[in-house]
């Protein structure tokens, strides 16, 4: 069953003419930046790590464009099952906690349920936060962010303090050749 | 014809459909290599998303509705046709062109199943499908998504198990078969669904059913669906030594099931908002239904929840301020679901019926009695004597006014909290004590919204490589009315007799049975016979001929027909025939006439499955 799920998956990939790297980078790009949009200490966090004095010089990067496909298609899914994009569009500022609690249990309904049915998402690390974890050297650095004293040499001790999130499987659904993504949310017309 | 590699069993359920599968080649007995097969469908427009589930519905788009481009599957399709979740989705804001519920239009009696008639009360523009071509369409759906990923294997040629209500009639179970013939499945067999539930928990217990039953046991399997209620006796018997089920009694077909219970809760709730000053569309009376479904779920899966909210999105984009929030208390639930739904009521009462008035239009007859546990008590005191022929059974208790379950099996998506599981076992369980019995114990199923499909499954690769199978044959004697010889008198209808063609419990495969009674056929003119069926009457024996009965141990049922062709005789001559009975390997009534002055030919005797208005 499992590779006749990756089979199937894989045919979906193909067929929609996207990889499966690219998807996934295209998610997790989305995730980051819409929690650093919402996230302060995570944004500077994220901005830290970008400062890091590098020890060697590294060729220039081959920067990929994201195809726009995915990003759409999971716009359009938080939209459809979430209401995302109405929620963002309005001004909080013209209601009350209580209208905007209750938007917001629509809004967090809707967008888990998107997160349950296309995605796996698991912690990156399996201990608890506040454990102490131990870091062996060849640690992959994208997965783990270092903080605060980071000094010497790995092996690392530290304190888990976010236990991060990694994309474990992404199940978007397939898109009809020529599918306009670009609408978002059909407008209606009840007649 | 060779057995295919996979076994496949197909729940065609009145909401859902699912396909389960066992890989028979890499199987062993103590090992079987088992899955359910995801179904690609549309999901919303131009996206197409596999899912274990295939929601039963269908939905006839207008032309201008969706570019034909959007509607398209992994493989060719119509796009006048949409099935699955979008249609499910669409057809919440336009009902008139939804079909759904297409299983129980199937055996409606009063009306013709192949004639386009769905959606029901839809305007004369939209295009209409029958009950049979909606059915046709859902197991198509789940050929082509089946061999999509099975391009070596396709489902034509394997070995399918399609599973129907225990309640269906043979009429019913012809057309579902017909349905499964239709998109090219070759080697087919009908299941009854509770067996199926039953078959699954065989399976899951890994062979160790045998220490959890005994001789003697009698499992009532009760099957509570999305739109039907369905019940079952299955006793446990011994052969030679070893176990033996046996399907011993079904319910009749009654319409009530999860979706009546939704329908309720969001009514309450309205009721509540309407009291606030608030309306609903229809648009949100759906997404409060569904809000209400997930609040049931929640506080049935949690008892120290006191309530949960229940919001309901505005329609348009202006969610924050439009948004309606309102809860469902544990309070509505106990008193609009628990106790309008599962009451706590002695093993004596009965559901109510009233009158359905003349002018009724033809819709579904869903039940009138939305009690489960009055259905239950009903059909428990009809089977009071069901086990009086099985031997290893004791006598029933003196003064037993029902048959006592030893043991109950759940099924269906309604019975997965195990707060309405301990209810109804509960309120058996009082039954049975007033009368001095044992506690009926809990079998414990998992996964009730599959149960039915793998169940099937497991049937279909039992019968190819061994495993224990329940027996019962026909659920029901059949009769046929004969007009008693007598002068006319007029204004008077002639007294009908019935003669019993099939006796109760004919298994499938087993020899045809035949009365004596001859009939005389009218050569080229079609010849109609009223057809009766009884679920308690077990000891008649074919050529039986009865000129009284209990009023409710025969129910009449639409009327079997044959017709002689003319050729080689004079139309209007009398050949005399005899009426000969068979249960197909596949699981359906057969009907012949044959004549009884010998000789090769054989007659169909079709059930009228177009109405006994018509």
């Amino acid at each position: 069953m499992p590779d006749q799920k990756m089979t199937f998956v894989g045919r979906l990939i193909v067929g929609a003419k996207w990889t499966g790297r690219v998807i996934r980078r295209i998610a997790i790009a989305f995730l980051v930046f819409g929690r650093a949009l919402w996230d302060t200490e995570y944004a500077r966090a994220f901005n830290r790590g970008l400062k890091l004095p590098r020890q060697t010089t590294v060729p220039a990067a081959t920067l990929d464009h994201a195809l726009p496909d995915a990003a759409l298609l999971l716009l359009g899914l938080l939209q459809k099952e979430g209401r995302l994009i109405d929620f963002l569009q309005q001004n909080v500022g013209d209601f009350s906690d209580q209208q905007v609690g209750a938007a917001t249990r629509v809004v967090h309904q809707g967008c888990r349920k998107v997160l349950d049915e296309y995605m796996t998402i698991v912690p990156v690390r399996a201990e608890a936060e506040g454990a102490r974890v131990l870091l062996e050297p060849g640690f992959d650095p994208t997965a783990v962010r270092l903080t605060g004293q980071v000094v010497g040499e790995p092996p690392f001790r530290g304190t888990l303090v976010h236990r991060g999130w990694r994309m474990a499987e992404l199940r978007l659904p397939q898109v009809a050749s020529g599918h306009d993504l670009t609408i978002l949310a059909a407008a209606e017309v009840e007649l | 014809m060779s057995a295919g590699r996979y076994s496949i069993g197909i729940d065609l359920g009145t909401t859902h459909c699912a396909l389960a599968y066992i890989d028979s080649q890499e199987s062993h007995e103590d090992h079987l290599v088992e899955a359910v097969l995801p179904v690609p469908q549309l999901t919303a427009p131009g996206s197409v998303m596999p899912k274990p589930l295939l929601p039963s519905f269908l939905y006839l788009p207008h032309p201008d509705e969706f570019r034909p481009t959007d509607l398209t599957l992994p493989w060719t399709s119509d796009p006048s046709r949409i099935g699955g979740e979008l249609a499910r989705a669409q057809g919440a804001t336009t009902p008139i062109r939804l079909v759904s519920s297409a299983k129980s239009w199937l055996c409606h009696p009063d009306l013709d199943r192949r004639a386009a008639i769905l959606p029901d009360g839809a305007p004369d523009e939209v295009p209409k499908v029958s009950p049979f071509q909606a059915s046709v369409h859902y197991l198509a759906h789940l050929r082509e998504a089946w061999n999509l990923n099975h391009p070596q294997d396709p489902l034509e040629v394997q070995e399918v198990t399609v599973t129907v209500p225990a309640s269906f009639d043979p009429a019913a179970r012809e057309l579902t078969a017909e349905a499964a013939r239709a998109v090219g499945i070759a080697n087919l067999v009908l299941l009854e669904e509770p067996q199926a539930a039953l078959y699954s928990w065989v399976n899951d217990s890994h062979g160790n059913w045998r220490g959890q039953v005994r001789v003697g046991d009698i499992i009532l399997v009760v099957d509570v669906g999305g739109g039907t209620t369905d019940l079952s006796l299955i006793a446990v018997t011994e052969n030679q030594g070893a176990l033996e089920l046996t399907r011993i009694a079904v319910g009749d077909h009654i319409l009530l099931g999860g979706d009546n219970m939704d329908l309720t809760l969001a009514h309450l709730v309205r009721t509540k908002l309407q009291a606030d000053g608030v309306e609903l569309d229809r648009w949100q009376f759906q997404a409060l239904t569904h809000g209400c479904r997930q609040a049931k779920e929640a506080l049935l899966g949690d008892p120290d929840l006191g309530a949960v909210p229940v919001v309901v999105p505005s329609r348009g984009a202006r969610l924050i301020g439009g948004t309606v929030r309102t809860e469902l208390t544990r309070d509505d639930v106990a008193k609009t679901l628990v106790e309008g739904f599962f009451p706590d009521v002695p093993a004596t009462s009965r559901p109510t019926t009233r009158a359905r008035s003349a002018l009724t239009q033809v819709g579904l007859p869903y039940a009138q009695d939305p009690a489960v546990t009055r259905h239950l008590a009903a059909f428990l005191a009809r089977q009071a004597g069901a086990t009086l022929d099985l031997a290893g059974f004791a006598a029933p208790v003196v003064g037993a006014s029902f048959l006592h379950p030893t043991a109950i099996l759940f099924n269906g998506g309604v019975l997965k909290p195990n707060l309405l599981q301990d209810r109804v076992l509960r309120i058996i369980n009082a039954w049975l004590e007033a009368e001095g019995a044992p506690p009926a114990r809990l079998l414990s199923a998992r996964d009730l919204d599959l149960a039915v499909a793998r169940g099937a499954a497991f049937y279909a690769h039992a019968r190819h490589h061994g495993g224990v199978r329940i027996r019962g044959g026909t659920s029901h004697a059949y009769y046929v009315g004969v007009e008693a010889a007598a002068p006319a008198i007029p204004g008077l209808e002639p007294e009908i007799h019935a003669l019993c063609l099939v006796p109760f419990g004919l298994e499938e495969g087993s020899a045809p049975v035949s009365p004596h009674q001859e009939f005389g056929l009218v050569v080229g003119e079609p010849v109609r016979f009223r057809f009766f069926g009884s679920n308690v009457r077990r000891d008649d024996q074919v050529g039986d001929l009865f000129q009284d009965w209990p009023v409710d141990e025969l129910l009449e049922m639409e009327e079997i027909q044959t017709e002689l062709p003319a050729e080689g005789r004079n139309a209007g001559d009398v050949v005399p025939v005899r009426l000969q009975a068979a249960v197909s390997e596949v699981g359906t009534l057969e009907l012949t006439a044959i004549p009884s002055a010998g000789g090769e030919e054989r007659w169909k005797v079709a059930f009228n499955t177009r109405g006994n208005a018509g």
